[in-house]
């Protein structure tokens, strides 16, 4: 996984709540057997006709956000079917960062762990973003986990929470199975007692 | 010392480490595993040289790519070749790693949430993951079940536990005098109707009440298998009577002093008196009519007898646009009479809805009646064994004489991975879980039913009050 210190880049707008899963990678770009290579087909049914070509006023679609890295987007971002071809497929087209009021809880966890932000913040903020965001050519955002601030908008930094584990794990771009096997012995352990259970 | 929920019995039994800032380690005691979500997790343990830790804690079945006709030419007759890769690699992996596989021509193939607990591979009290956000689906016996993504698949294959934080517990109480012609379904769709599909973000639901424990084993599983929907990864029902009936004899069940003692163990989950919920709320059920969603969201119910809602209507400005987006894309005009609306297909099947019970429900309003000239509807058994079930009772024949095409189980038209899906603009009332743009094929429209209203809607030819309809 690779290390996330700060980001410098374009922050995409998309002020649609309930951005689900289906629409982030539709199921027909379901069938990879990898895990790279999904950026193409990204948002596809919103970015492409049917034959394929560009649907010229998606946002991602347009200069200067064909190189965005982050999105600003509604609440309950990554709703829907668990599949983590979502994070992928962002992550394969760039992405490194999501803000949104609210996630859903499995894909906020899939973020993570394929080396993607997901920040949370408060409507008032995510609209200041949002704004920012739509600025054409001036719509660049740093953030910084180090120092958890977003800044480059108008007006002061804002600051974010994240979890101090998720917060070590992307700096250091630590894989999860590498940390917990590190706990072996107690796996091994609970598991042996675990397996005295008749109903287990 | 204040009670435990349900959910905090479990979670404690299964803790295997928590470390200061919160994140726990939690043991895994059952994994479920498909085509779909697998490959990119069996990858990464070869390229790691890793093994899988538990291959008998381990069950992987082939269900969402697989065609629902011509199962007799097997593999090779499977036109798309990227489903073909996915099915066959399912196969190859699991015999590399010594994982349990269910393929296409074992009896027991079906959807992962119908066979898991057909086979007893379900039981109360045991945490339960599967790569597909319908692991809620477990939920009904009183497991601890939730849906992961693939680096999760990976991290379980590997290590037979799981990274998690503790949820919230939310309650939902359901009471009231159950008119005769609700269904599971109906409670579900009320649920999120009332919650929204955020609702649940963070929690963990317990179902409770009257009408959750008049519910059959199927209408629970129909209920915890939305949970997801209201936004929760996982709900609960506490283990009963029912419970231990539908798996008595099971085969993956255990049996003699075992069940005896498994039994006792399992009357001990249930939510003590005294437990604290973070949250929770009561719905009566008394007064519930048959639901039907008319937009692109769960959450977009109504009552059969409303009408399409008006975005106009609506102060919050995102709102407002959802609903405007929605309302287009389904082709709907605010006020029209939700059984005005003509249906182009009829879906019956899915997790949600595809168990025995389900089919007979949908077979009463099918029973001697013709599906209507201008309808498509097919009906796509669960499970090779509620196939099997259908036949032996007939049901195959009275939806085949009504004009219904009854096809292999797998997930299907649920969310058309495989050759079935709806052509762009097509109307299809469905008895699954999602009605998402593009879930059922690209551009159609889906209106989430239950099996009763489904098979009505069939007849009918357009969505209808299965209150009018004789059975
Ligand atoms: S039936 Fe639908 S919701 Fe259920 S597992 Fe299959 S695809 Fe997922």
């Amino acid at each position: 996984m690779d290390k996330f210190t700060t980001l410098t880049a374009v922050a995409a707008p998309m002020p649609l709540i309930n951005i689900d899963t289906d629409m982030i990678i539709p199921k027909q770009f379901l069938k990879t057997i990898a895990r790279t290579g999904l950026g193409r087909n990204l948002f596809d049914e919103m970015r492409y006709t049917q034959d394929g070509s560009e649907i010229s006023d998606f946002v991602l679609n347009r200069a200067p956000y064909r190189d965005a890295k982050i999105i600003v987007a509604g609440d309950n971002f990554g709703c829907g079917s668990s599949r983590e071809h979502a994070p992928w497929a962002l992550l394969d087209f760039g992405i490194r960062v999501i803000i949104a009021p609210s996630f859903a809880d499995i894909f906020f966890n899939n973020c993570f762990k394929n080396g993607i932000l997901p920040i949370r913040l408060s409507d008032a903020e995510v609209s200041r973003l949002m704004a920012h965001a739509e600025n054409g050519e001036n719509a660049t955002l740093t953030v910084d986990l180090e120092n958890q601030t977003i800044s480059g908008q108008d007006g002061d930094a804002i600051g974010f929470d994240v979890d101090a584990f998720r917060k070590y794990c992307l700096l250091e771009g630590l894989d999860d199975i590498g940390l917990t096997l590190q706990k072996a012995d107690k796996i091994a352990g609970f598991e042996a007692d675990r397996n005295q259970l008749p109903w287990s | 010392m204040t009670g435990k929920t349900l959910y905090d019995k479990i979670w404690d039994a299964h803790l295997v480490d928590q470390q200061e800032d919160g994140n726990c380690l939690i043991y895994i005691d059952r994994h479920l595993v498909h085509e779909v979500t697998s490959p990119q997790a069996f990858e990464g343990l070869r390229l790691t040289g890793r093994q899988v830790r538990a291959p008998q804690k381990t069950l992987a079945v082939v269900d969402h790519n697989i065609p629902t006709t011509n199962r007799a030419g097997g593999l090779e007759a499977i036109e798309d070749l990227d489903s073909k890769r996915q099915i066959a690699m399912l196969e190859s992996n699991c015999a590399e790693f010594g994982v349990p596989h269910v393929g296409m021509h074992d009896i027991r193939q079906g959807i992962v949430h119908v066979t898991g607990p057909e086979q007893g591979f379900t039981l109360p009290g045991l945490t339960i993951v599967c790569g597909d956000s319908h692991t809620s689906t477990h939920g009904a016996f009183g497991a601890l079940a939730h849906g992961i993504g693939t680096s999760e698949v990976e991290h379980v294959l590997a290590t037979q536990t799981l990274i998690q934080r503790k949820a919230k517990n939310f309650r939902i109480n359901v009471v009231g005098e159950a008119p005769a012609h609700l269904t599971a379904k109906d409670i579900a769709l009320a649920i999120i109707g009332e919650i929204g599909t955020a609702g649940g973000t963070g929690c963990v639901l317990e179902y409770a009440g009257p009408v959750i424990e008049a519910l059959s084993m199927e209408g629970r599983m129909t209920l915890c298998n939305m949970s997801i929907e209201a936004g929760a990864r996982a709900g609960l029902i506490a283990p009963d009577e029912k419970t231990y009936s539908y798996l008595k004899g099971r085969p993956m069940v255990p049996a003699g002093a075992d069940w005896d003692a498994a039994v006792d163990y399992w009357r001990t989950l249930t939510s003590d008196a005294d437990a604290v919920f973070d949250r929770e709320i009561t719905i009566d059920a008394a007064n519930l009519p048959p639901l039907v969603t008319w937009g692109t969201s769960p959450q977009d119910v109504i009552a059969i007898t409303g009408t399409i809602p008006d975005p106009t209507a609506l102060a919050d400005e995102g709102r407002r646009t959802a609903m405007q987006r929605a309302l287009s894309y389904m082709g709907l005009t605010p006020g029209t009479p939700m059984e005005d609306v003509k249906i182009d297909r009829v879906f019956i099947g899915s997790c949600t809805n595809s168990r025995i019970e389900d089919l007979r429900a949908a077979a009463d309003y099918a029973r001697g009646r013709k599906v209507a000239a201008h309808v498509n509807a097919m009906v796509v058994p669960g499970s090779g064994l509620v196939k099997e079930q259908a036949e032996a009772e007939g049901l195959d024949k009275i939806f085949i004489a009504a004009g219904f095409e009854w096809r292999e189980p797998g997930c299907s038209m649920c969310l058309a991975m495989n050759p079935d899906k709806l052509e762009p603009g097509e109307r299809c009332a469905s008895t699954s879980n999602r009605n998402f743009e593009g879930r059922q094929g690209r551009n159609g429209r889906t209106h989430l039913v239950s099996p009763q209203m489904a098979a009505a809607a069939a007849v009918a030819g357009h969505f209808i009050d299965i209150r009018k309809v004789e059975v």
